[in-house]
């Protein structure tokens, strides 16, 4: 590869790093396969594959927190031992993880000294030679940044800066980017390509994990992509399109994908309007509104963190918004709690089913019935009805396959598909007039996935008005009858679900309509602006 | 279930055996000073002695019930607030405001006749005590005390209201040292009493009363179901349209209740009178209680018969052994500690971790109060 | 008109005199009482900075006295000496603070074990602490008791030259500074050096890092597990000092309980300064005029319709006030307090496999 002339002259050069045949396996599964990848000094190299496909592995591996079980690491050329994080910085390895280490309430200085303290005398830092420096390395690579800035009042891309700045003051050779745009508005995504070009022109290199095809596409010189572990493919951007990437990655295995049949929605059941929620200040959810019919699944996709989780707890009742309006039927939930809710008809799946959807410490009695215990049958005054309670949970077991020897084991010890099954027979087995399904197949086994899948959609033919909102594109395309994108807290577009064409979604997912009016970035971005 | 029962006994076991052979070196170590010379088989002579005044006699036996019952009863109020994800310190100072509320009352109707007089100090002294225990309760759920620090500091207040109480207004007239009147016919009536000095009054029962319905409250009732919700996951508890604040706040009168019961059966039952000087370190024990019994209300009640026999027995220690009673503070400070560091008791005696159940009860405290006595 | 005979403003001005009054008349003992207030606060800053809340500190502090006192006894008897001119120091009282710090440091590896390897409660395991400390230091005082040793006696308070404490206005100042015993006296210079460098060294700058986002920390190479243990025993050092004030500087025995608490106002003290030295060093001197203006109260009453109205008031009152006022400030001043984000969760190291 190293000699193929078509490549560029960069390449010919000994590479800055080398990683042969690394191999990393977990009990079950084979993280990294044999892997081989080149770096070449000055270089920006794209890590391209799906979530779980072997890329965090890989780095963790190059990163020093573990060790491969096969294979070899060369750096400039010699092969070396990584130890740990300490040993990687040491040797000019730095990485930008994808959810920032950083101290919010330390300042940029203080952040950046971390670990790599300079010091004024064996005791004392020197934070003035700090400050110094950071000015300094931010002007180099075309951005200006007060050092005594708290890091919490910085916007998302400026905190970005500020870990490549941490790495940049280690005098890292190679950085390595975990996901860095993320969480980046298009415009703060222009702007940390300009600061990495800088950075490759100056002779770094740097490896660049993502799974958005566009970016990779503008601003790699290669691109390896990886799936199951294993390289499926080298690229340079100018000979390959995303269609080519995303056969790459995605692999020629059909998807199985559930036949949601025709959907006969009746009037609507949920109403929002106008929705706000602001949180510390921000506006996390913006005006958004929508209604979702009886008998119809209306799913809202969206990168995670744009709003949808604030919205979900608004209409299921967790939490009160700061304005705006829930409807469900005739009734104005708005200000209603989870109870209310409850009693009107509406269910949750939540997304975090350790938080808000099973006590793990206990039996599937106890969880089948968390939320209706207080009322017959299940209780009678105060007093509950043991025997009531427990056929209740050997039904449903029956009736939704959970696998478990008995109904007392504590829900600690199941797998997450049938933990999320219990939670699904709980809220599911019911008369619902609105169903709300957040990440419903997070850690979910295959074979689970289908069964919940084919669920949730018995209740939208029995008249049920369905929420799903997930992160993963593929759920939502296959489920929905219509889709809502969520992006920066606004509702930006509502698309039909038959026709909806997954790279369009995809780009107003990460884009929210590329017609959006870019504002240069100021350091204190409103979100949602 | 007779798996997991054994597997749950194992550990507080395991502690108690741990906790006896490290009692065993102190006592070897400071017998040059309890019976002047070095004496290898002092700790059997100790623990023979432990046992033979708690269990060697029928009078022994009826002390050990007495001296179990508030250790029962104040353990039953560390371990229900637990439940619910707080650390109820103020044992202490929920037992003396009982205490002196009774004496009060008691001393107040000592001529009425008995059948109202000992029902309602007995009242007074529950109601006072709840409303103690609604003091931090009422902090932790609308300000964020945390409860640790404000039930300790509950607990020294406590002691100085005691201090103005009997030495001011309940002083009894006529007495050579401060202390309340007599409670005369609001007394505890003695139930049985082979030997002059070791009486079984009624209150002696009232522990298992109490056990058997924090139990029934606890596991059949929906309150209970709410209860062990906040502390297991409030998060939870949240979604289920649980109050959180008030069960906090619920939780800690309850506890203030049993607690002011503990304190009034001690005044009714025992001494019949409070003097101003009076001290108890029945709040802590009873944090070993509960504990011990792994927060369960029928193991409440296994764990403060024990520490109960130890304390009755601890006077012949004394006599007979040389051994202050203190060492029964020792032996129970060490069970706890090996109780907390369970890891050791386990490593010693092979048991392998449980499943599900022991660690994770003792961890809800700091998860459900944010860890921090800030929040 | 006599401004004091106005109703309400005269009796509140009258009562500002006479606070400013006992303050400077009983300045020293303020300031001595502050010591174990601030050296237990100071211990609290060190282990909850770091993100490991400390209950215990009352129980360590009482667990440090007792040795501290025991040390120096059993030291003064194997190497009898005169008192030197320096505090009145002994080779038996120098060795028993030693023994006090030890010991503290000791206790605190004990709480540093449970809380950040076996990742036990940390409540429940500084209430462990202060019941096997309250037990064992209970037991050894009944044993001493019936087989009294002859103590060491105790630090001796530097007298500052009279030039300094006869000066007008400020006179009492010098002598609240300088009129104390050896760990009185450091605990000023104790709080400013532990104050600069908290936030201003390396050593600082990580402690605070590891309470407030530990897994930043260690991804920067740093060690959570042995930052964590190392600020805690350094804690153990202040606890330590603060025990051995009680035993051996301002008192010259033991008894049993003596810590009364203060233990726990430490750690209110700690949070009312906003976890930090000097923030903790003035809470402690607020809380400890508390109890000094009780027994004040009591001995110097003051005049007039003020003195009718607090010599109505019951000394126990007094005695209580310094545990209220903690409540009050833990109840008034929680809401706005944040403390380091990681406090109390027990850290999990990533597994390097």
């Amino acid at each position: 590869m190293l000699t193929d002339p078509a490549l560029p002259a960069a390449a010919v050069l000994a590479p800055a790093l080398e990683m042969r045949g690394i191999t990393k396996r977990y009990p079950g599964v084979v993280a990294n396969d044999n892997i081989d990848l080149t770096i070449a000094p000055g270089e920006i190299h794209a890590l391209l594959g799906e979530n779980g496909a072997g890329k965090s592995t890989l780095m963790n591996v190059l990163y020093g927190l573990a060790r491969p079980d096969e294979g070899e690491i060369l750096l400039d050329g010699q092969p070396v031992n990584i130890a740990g994080p300490s040993d990687a910085i040491a040797r000019g390895i730095s990485m930008v993880h994808q959810h920032f280490m950083l101290v919010p309430v330390f300042s940029v200085a203080d952040n950046i000294l971390l670990g790599a303290e300079t010091m004024a005398n064996r005791i004392f830092l020197d934070r003035n030679e700090a400050r110094r420096r950071i000015r300094e390395l931010g002007a180099r690579f075309g951005f200006e940044i007060d050092p005594d800035e708290q890091v919490g009042r910085l916007s998302v891309g400026w905190q970005q800066r500020v870990e490549i700045l941490k790495a940049l003051y280690r005098e890292a050779r190679i950085l390595v980017l975990d996901e860095p745009t993320a969480t980046l508005t298009p415009q703060e995504t222009k702007e940390i390509f300009v600061v990495l070009r800088r950075l490759r022109d100056q002779g770094h290199s740097i490896i660049f994990i993502s799974h958005k095809l566009y970016e990779v596409l503008e601003i790699a010189d290669r691109i390896t992509v990886i799936r199951r572990g294993a390289v499926v493919g080298q690229r340079i951007p100018s000979e390959t399109n995303e269609d080519d990437l995303a056969t790459l990655m995605v692999g020629r295995e059909v998807q199985l994908t559930v036949d949601r049949g025709e959907s006969h929605p009746a009037a609507p059941m949920l109403r929002v309007e106008g929705l706000t929620v602001k949180d510390r200040g921000r506006d996390v959810v913006s005006d958004v509104s929508f209604e979702v019919r009886a008998g119809e699944i209306f799913g809202i996709a969206g990168v995670a963190g744009n709003g949808q989780d604030e919205l979900v707890e608004v209409v299921s009742g967790l939490r009160r918004p700061t304005a705006g309006k829930v409807t469900v039927g005739d009734d104005d939930l708005t200000m209603a709690g989870t109870r209310v809710h409850h009693q009107r008809g509406v269910s949750l799946v939540p997304a975090d089913r350790n938080r808000y959807g099973l006590v793990m410490s206990y039996p599937l009695t106890d969880n089948l019935v968390l939320t209706e215990y207080y009322a017959p049958p299940y209780s009678h005054g105060i007093l509950r009805d043991d025997a009531a309670i427990r056929n209740r949970a050997i039904e449903a077991i029956k009736e939704f396959d959970i696998r478990t020897p008995s109904p007392d084991v504590t829900a600690g010890t199941l797998s997450g598909g049938n933990q999320q099954k219990v939670v699904i027979a709980r809220e599911f087995d019911r008369p619902l007039r609105l169903l709300v399904l957040d990440q419903p197949t997070r850690g979910v086994d295959v074979g689970s996935v289908e069964f919940i899948h084919k669920e949730a959609i018995k209740k939208r033919d029995a008249g049920t008005a369905v929420l799903l909102v997930s992160a993963e594109l593929d759920e939502v395309l296959e489920m929905s009858d219509r889709i809502g994108v969520m992006y920066r807290g606004h509702l930006v577009k509502i698309i039909d679900g038959r026709t909806a064409n997954k790279e369009a979604v995809g780009l107003l997912m990460a884009t929210g309509g590329r017609e959006a009016a870019a504002t240069p970035d100021a350091p204190h971005q409103e979100v949602g602006a | 279930m007779i798996a997991r029962l054994r597997a749950q006994l194992l550990v507080p076991a395991g502690a108690i055996v741990l906790a006896l052979i490290v009692g065993a070196v102190i006592i070897i170590v400071t017998s040059p000073l309890a019976v002047q010379k070095l004496d290898l088989s002092l700790p059997l002579a100790t623990y023979w002695a432990l046992v033979q005044g708690s269990l060697g006699s029928i009078d022994g036996i009826v002390d050990t019930l007495r001296a179990a019952s508030p250790l029962i009863l104040v353990g039953l109020a560390v371990a229900l607030p637990f439940k619910a994800g707080l650390f109820n310190i103020g044992g202490q100072g929920q037992f003396l405001i009982g205490a002196v509320t009774a004496a009060w009352v008691g001393a107040a109707l000592s001529g009425a006749s008995p059948f109202v007089a000992l029902p309602v100090a007995v009242l007074a002294g529950m109601l006072a005590g709840a409303a103690y225990g609604f003091i931090p309760g009422w902090l932790k759920a609308y300000t964020g005390a945390h409860e640790v620090v404000t039930t300790i500091m509950l607990n020294y207040i406590a002691m100085q209201i005691v201090s103005y109480l009997i030495q001011g207004p309940l002083k009894a007239p006529g007495a050579t040292f401060a202390r309340s009147a007599d409670v005369g016919n609001s007394a505890l009536p003695v139930i049985f009493q082979q030997t002059a000095g070791h009486p079984a009054h009624l209150g002696i029962i009232f522990p298992y009363i109490a056990a058997v319905l924090v139990w029934w409250l606890l596991y059949r009732t929906t309150i209970g179901f709410e209860i062990r919700t906040a502390g297991a996951n409030p998060d939870a508890a949240r979604y289920a349209g649980m109050r959180p604040r008030f069960l906090i706040v619920l939780t800690m009168v309850i506890a203030g209740l049993l607690v002011g019961l503990a304190g009034a059966g001690e005044i009714l039952g025992v001494q019949g009178y409070m003097v101003a000087g009076y001290s108890t370190n029945v709040g802590f024990d009873a944090i070993t209680v509960a504990l011990l019994g792994r927060t369960h209300p029928f193991g409440v009640v296994l764990a403060g018969l024990l520490l109960g026999a130890m304390r009755a027995g601890a006077p012949l220690m004394q006599i007979s052994a040389g051994i202050p009673v203190q060492m029964v503070d020792v032996l129970q400070g060490v069970i706890l500690f090996f109780l907390t560091a369970d890891i050791v008791v386990r490593w010693v005696f092979r048991i392998r971790a449980a499943g599900s159940g022991g660690p994770e009860k003792l961890a809800t405290v700091s998860a459900s109060s944010g860890g921090s006595t800030a929040k | 008109m006599n401004l004091l005979d106005i109703p309400v403003l005269g009796l509140a001005l009258q009562l500002l005199g006479y606070l400013v009054t006992v303050c400077t008349q009983n300045g020293t003992i303020i300031l001595a009482l502050t010591a174990p207030l601030a050296f237990g606060a100071l211990c609290g800053v060190m282990c909850e900075r770091s993100g490991v809340v400390n209950i215990g500190i009352e129980g360590t502090m009482l667990a440090a006295a007792f040795v501290g006192w025991f040390v120096a006894s059993i030291a003064s008897q194997a190497m009898p000496a005169d008192p030197s001119p320096f505090f009145g120091a002994t080779p038996g009282l120098v060795i028993g603070l030693l023994a006090a710090i030890v010991c503290g440091m000791l206790v605190s590896a004990i709480l540093a074990w449970l809380a950040v390897t076996l990742r036990a409660d940390q409540i429940i395991a500084g209430t462990i602490i202060n019941i096997v400390a309250a037990g064992i230091t209970g037991y050894f005082d009944v044993l001493f008791s019936t087989n009294p040793i002859p103590t060491a006696g105790k630090f001796e308070a530097f007298v500052p030259p009279s030039f300094l404490t006869d000066l007008p206005v400020v006179g009492w100042l010098f002598s609240a500074l300088l009129n104390q015993g050896p760990i009185t006296m450091s605990l000023i210079v104790v709080v400013i050096v532990m104050e600069v460098l908290l936030f201003r060294s390396r050593w600082g700058l990580r402690t605070r890092a590891v309470g407030e986002h530990p897994k930043a920390a260690e991804t920067v190479g740093i060690s959570v597990i042995r930052l964590r243990y190392q600020n805690v025993i350094l804690g153990g050092v202040f606890a330590g000092l603060a025990g051995a004030w009680f035993t051996i500087d301002f008192g010259n025995s033991f008894v049993g309980g003596m810590t009364g608490g203060r233990g726990f106002i430490a750690l209110a003290a700690l949070i009312f300064g906003r976890w930090r030295p000097v923030g903790a060093f003035l809470a402690s001197l607020l809380f400890a005029t508390s109890i000094a203006l009780g027994t004040a109260i009591r001995t110097t009453p003051p005049t007039g319709q003020l003195g009718t109205i607090l010599g109505a008031i019951p000394e126990q009152f007094f005695a209580a006030l310094p545990y209220i006022v903690t409540i009050v400030v833990l109840a008034g001043v929680v809401g706005r307090s944040v403390a380091p984000a990681a406090d109390g969760q027990p850290y999990e190291r990533e597994s390097v496999s």
